[in-house]
């Protein structure tokens, strides 16, 4: 039975300036479901975009020995030809096209150039057939729900005679039943000899389908846990999944905490579009003055949606649940609203949703208060001038002038921006979305201060995080959630990695 | 010496700005060869300014639709129609021009309100809505005009299209003192707020154009203002239209920079997504967008109607072309967010130029077209190659290196194209690019 199909050896990955990979190894045998778990950003994808071929084999380290021959893939496409297919989180399918042209979209089953489509149907059903979907396959791929679409994408990898299938977080956006399914399908590919490499944090999942997994943290390969020699137990993953190192310095600060400042009750949030998915579910948590609370979970755990959610409804449909500031029901239904009630939303996702990149520090900055710096409805340029140099000044903004244009600043400072942005509009409330993501230690720690100092100046602050350290490191109090429940509140002297990380991985009852 | 590699690397990075500055005077100074001095013979330079005139309006309004991100293909259309109400409110209602005018920018207004509802509340693409618009206004200025031409206009409308400021010497001086006196004064405030603006960027600590490039730009810019006071007060002295266009020039461009629509303007264009999170409300910002146009498209349109004394049919064919293509020539970026009045005006008069030469030179409208159709390609052809010099480096090593090397917070990409939930549509074939940045 343990005939190795795959072996990994010394994988290392550089990006400039970041190790994704260090010295990974990986061994999966044939025939077997071999689930890889871990942290947020552990590097589980660079791993499968580096044995795919995403990442050329002249960009890292290490070998691969797949069925006992070395692999130099350059491309996908060499990676597919021996029979590795990967499906990536975010299906590629074209919604407009027929299931059977997407099956076969790159691969068209034609002669002399011109597609034969009597017998693209005729493969597309029986492929159809061999994941369990009976539709048409002459369907539009947008008028079959993103289960089937799923399961599409599995059809065309068996096209593809596909010997090790891996799976991004493969159930990531469906709901239970499709989910359920999506695994059941699995399980039978496996019966037929198809090897399977899923990547996942959900225990039940991985319990449920996989014989072996692998678990990574921060670039390595922690161990193996095999079912058959009773390894896989959720205490062990759990384990192998946190025990991040404490490395990072967080500043000193004694929490002033005051009354309550905001409060959310029964927040059920559904999916803009899979009205069958709902993606927070009764959700209910509070901040108070000077605090700092964090919001702790997974992928897909619904942090940011909660959050856009609540901050004028950017995120979602059929959002339901109150609000209440200062003890009093507020409507927080449009973005203006939510920042006259004094809340703020820095994103997660700078670039895309939180600075007008060819705009100037001074104008992002005045951005979402410009009535603040205005007479009937004239901004005074020098006044936004210069409220621009004093957050320079104080937020440390390494740039030439508050002239500089945002999109040429690094990371750190541009989120420096994005917070100066928000503390102008003066809130009582803010909502910090991974802060630090994709910034230098230096920068972070400046960062750790910041908001240490909107604590002391009475500010309610929340944050989410997905480094467990980070939000152990300036939170007083954690939520956790998982798969949209508020699985856990945890203060601060109670909390830990491992704590943290069994609210995070907890079933919903 | 320094001053001047200071100056020189400045330029480098303002290329397009200086460069589309610099094209104008080259095309001015190249016809004005061609043509034997008559392009710059003060009779032509007032013509220049007169048949211009309405293009500039609409360049005006369209630079701002352009920045938000929108197009509007509707104001030719929307010119000729309100030339034909104004024609039916004049002509045959006999209405009062000083009530008429008014009237006239009330229906542009409620003609970009109509356009502005589709556009921003019901989310239609502004390319779509306002082809639709060319489509319809033209019609509905056929049916007014019940595709005869009405005509004529009382003198009051025509000045205002081909009038010029009275002469107050009384026809006994040579030059036309008023139009000097504007022009010397306008000059003189145009370099008062030069310098004005400079000291208070000191003050803030904001970077400055070196030196030297600050006073040869100003200097120059003056100088220039001279000479064209100069020809027009040694003709019949200042075009009427040229003080509504002046009056618009100064206060659309302090409205784009100093005003709270302005700015809210600029982020819509800049990022969309930013700008609704920030809380400024991008529906009623893109509304307004579209009523200001339409009030514009509707004083080109009156404006156009006053000089040829005639509401007719065909009017304002074209102009949204011209219009367009003065505010991408101008600097105005297609993704939206980047662009300026000036520019566009810049940009306005190099196409009217172009005409003006061209016509002088009696070339035929087939290569007058031909012509300024490369001239507009040429222009945002360098605004492209500029950006990808701007984004990828100083030299073609670094950019290649760019491409091929992954950011650094790839490592943090598992998280980052997940953790929003796929706030797009669940097939998105886009955010792979994402996975293999």
């Amino acid at each position: 039975m343990n005939v190795p199909i795959l072996q990994m050896r010394g994988i290392t990955k550089t990006f400039p300036g970041v190790k994704a990979l260090q010295d990974v190894t990986l061994d999966v045998n044939r025939g077997e479901v071999h689930a890889i778990c871990g942290e947020n950003g552990a590097g589980k994808s660079t791993l499968m975009k580096v044995l795919s071929g995403v990442y050329a084999h002249n960009t890292f380290e290490g070998d691969i020995l797949f069925e006992n021959e070395p692999c130099d893939f350059a491309s996908i496409s060499d990676s597919e030809k021996r029979g590795i297919v990967i499906i990536h989180q975010e299906l590629a399918l074209s919604p407009y096209l027929s299931i059977a042209e997407n099956i076969f979209l790159g691969n068209e089953l034609a002669s002399r150039g011109w597609v034969d489509w009597r017998r693209t149907n005729l493969e597309a059903a029986k492929l159809l057939a061999r994941v369990g979907l009976s539709e048409n396959p002459v369907t539009p791929i947008q008028h079959i729900s993103v289960g089937k679409q799923q399961l599409v994408e599995i059809a065309k990898a068996l096209s593809k005679e596909v010997k090790l299938l891996i799976l991004d977080e493969p159930t990531a956006a469906l709901n239970d039943e499709d989910s359920d399914h999506l695994l059941d399908l699995i399980l039978h590919l496996k019966g037929q000899g198809v090897t399977s490499i899923i990547i996942s944090h959900k225990l039940n999942e991985i319990r449920k389908v996989a014989d072996a997994v692998t678990i990574i943290r921060d670039g390595k390969s922690i161990e193996t846990l095999r079912v058959d020699q009773g390894q896989i137990t959720q205490e062990r993953i759990i384990r192998g999944m946190v025990g991040r190192d404490l490395d990072s310095l967080y500043p000193e600060r004694e929490p002033q905490i005051g009354e309550e400042v905001l409060r959310i009750e029964d927040w059920t949030v559904q999916h803009p579009q899979d009205h069958t998915r709902t993606v927070v579910h009764n959700a209910s948590l509070n901040v108070r003055k000077g605090e700092v609370v964090g919001l702790a979970g997974l992928m897909g755990a619904g942090r940011t949606e909660l959050a856009m959610s609540v901050f004028g409804r950017t995120y979602g449909r059929a959002v339901s649940g109150k609000v209440f500031k200062h003890g009093e029901e507020i409507n927080t239904s449009t973005v203006p609203e939510a920042i006259r009630h004094g809340i703020a939303y820095a994103t997660e996702d700078r670039k895309h949703y939180g600075l007008n990149l060819i705009e100037d520090i001074k104008r992002n900055i005045s951005m979402a208060a410009l009535p603040k710096l205005s007479k009937r409805g004239w901004v005074d340029g020098n006044q936004e001038t210069t409220v621009a140099n004093s957050y320079r000044k104080s937020m440390n903004i390494k740039a030439p002038s508050v002239a500089a244009i945002t999109g040429k600043l690094s990371g750190g400072n541009q989120q420096k921006v994005v917070l100066s942005k928000w503390m102008f509009s003066d809130p009582d409330v803010l909502i910090l979305d991974e802060p630090t993501r994709g910034i230098d230690v230096g920068a972070k720690f400046e960062i750790y201060t910041i908001i240490a100092e909107l604590a002391a100046q009475g500010k309610a602050v929340i944050v989410i995080s997905s480094e467990l350290p980070e939000l152990l490191g300036i939170c007083d109090r954690i939520y956790t959630l998982s798969a949209g429940h508020v699985t856990g509140e945890v203060p601060i002297a109670e909390a830990s990695q491992e704590t943290l990380m069994h609210y995070m991985t907890k079933e919903k009852e | 010496m320094s001053a001047l590699r200071e100056s020189l690397g400045f330029l480098a990075s303002r290329l397009r700005q200086v460069g589309i500055f610099v094209a104008l005077i080259l095309i001015v100074l190249l016809f004005q060869v061609l043509t034997d001095g008559i392009l710059l013979q003060p009779q032509n330079v007032s013509n220049l300014v007169v048949q211009n005139s309405y293009i500039l309006i609409l360049a005006i309004g369209m630079v701002m639709v352009i920045i938000a991100g929108h197009i509007d293909l509707s104001v030719g259309s929307i010119a000729g129609f309100i030339g034909a109400v104004a024609g039916v409110m004049i002509v045959h209602w006999g209405w009062a021009w000083w009530a008429a005018i008014p009237a006239c920018l009330l229906v542009g207004a409620l003609v970009g309100a109509w356009q502005g509802y589709w556009i921003a509340y019901v989310g239609i693409p502004a390319f779509i809505v306002t082809l639709a618009g060319m489509l319809i206004f033209r019609g509905l200025t056929l049916i007014t005009l019940k595709n005869q031409q009405i005509t004529p206009f009382p003198d009051e409308l025509r000045a205002l299209g081909g009038g010029f400021l009275p002469d107050i010497s009384g026809g006994t001086s040579v030059l036309e003192w008023l139009t000097v006196i504007l022009g010397v004064g306008g000059t003189a405030a145009l370099l008062f707020q030069s310098i004005k603006e400079r000291r208070v960027r000191r003050k803030f600590n904001l970077e400055n154009e070196p030196m030297a490039w600050f006073a040869t730009k100003t200097a120059f810019i003056a100088v220039l203002m001279l000479i064209i006071t100069f020809l027009l007060a040694s003709y019949r002295g200042t075009p009427i239209v040229l003080l509504v266009l002046a009056a618009l020039v100064i206060a659309y461009s302090a409205l784009m920079n100093n005003s709270i629509f302005g700015r809210h303007t600029y982020a819509i264009g800049g990022n969309l997504h930013a700008a609704e999170l920030s809380g400024i409300k991008t529906k009623a910002v893109t509304f307004r967008l579209f009523v200001n146009m339409g009030v514009l498209a509707a004083l080109a349109g009156l404006i156009f109607t006053a000089r040829l004394n005639s509401a007719q049919p065909a009017g304002g064919t074209g102009f949204e072309l011209d219009s367009i293509a003065a505010a991408f020539i101008g600097g105005a970026a297609v993704q939206g967010g980047i662009g300026t009045v000036a520019g566009a005006m810049i940009g306005g008069l190099i196409m009217g130029v172009l005409n003006n030469g061209m016509s002088i030179l009696g070339l035929g409208t087939d290569y007058q077209q031909l012509i300024k159709g490369l001239v507009l390609l040429l222009a945002v052809g360098f605004d492209i190659f500029n950006k990808n010099r701007a984004g990828g480096g100083s030299s073609i090593a670094k950019r290649f290196k760019l491409r091929t090397t992954p950011p650094a917070t790839e490592t943090k990409a598992p998280a980052a194209t997940a953790a929003p939930a796929e706030p797009a549509t669940p097939v998105a074939a886009g955010s792979r690019e994402s996975e293999n940045a």
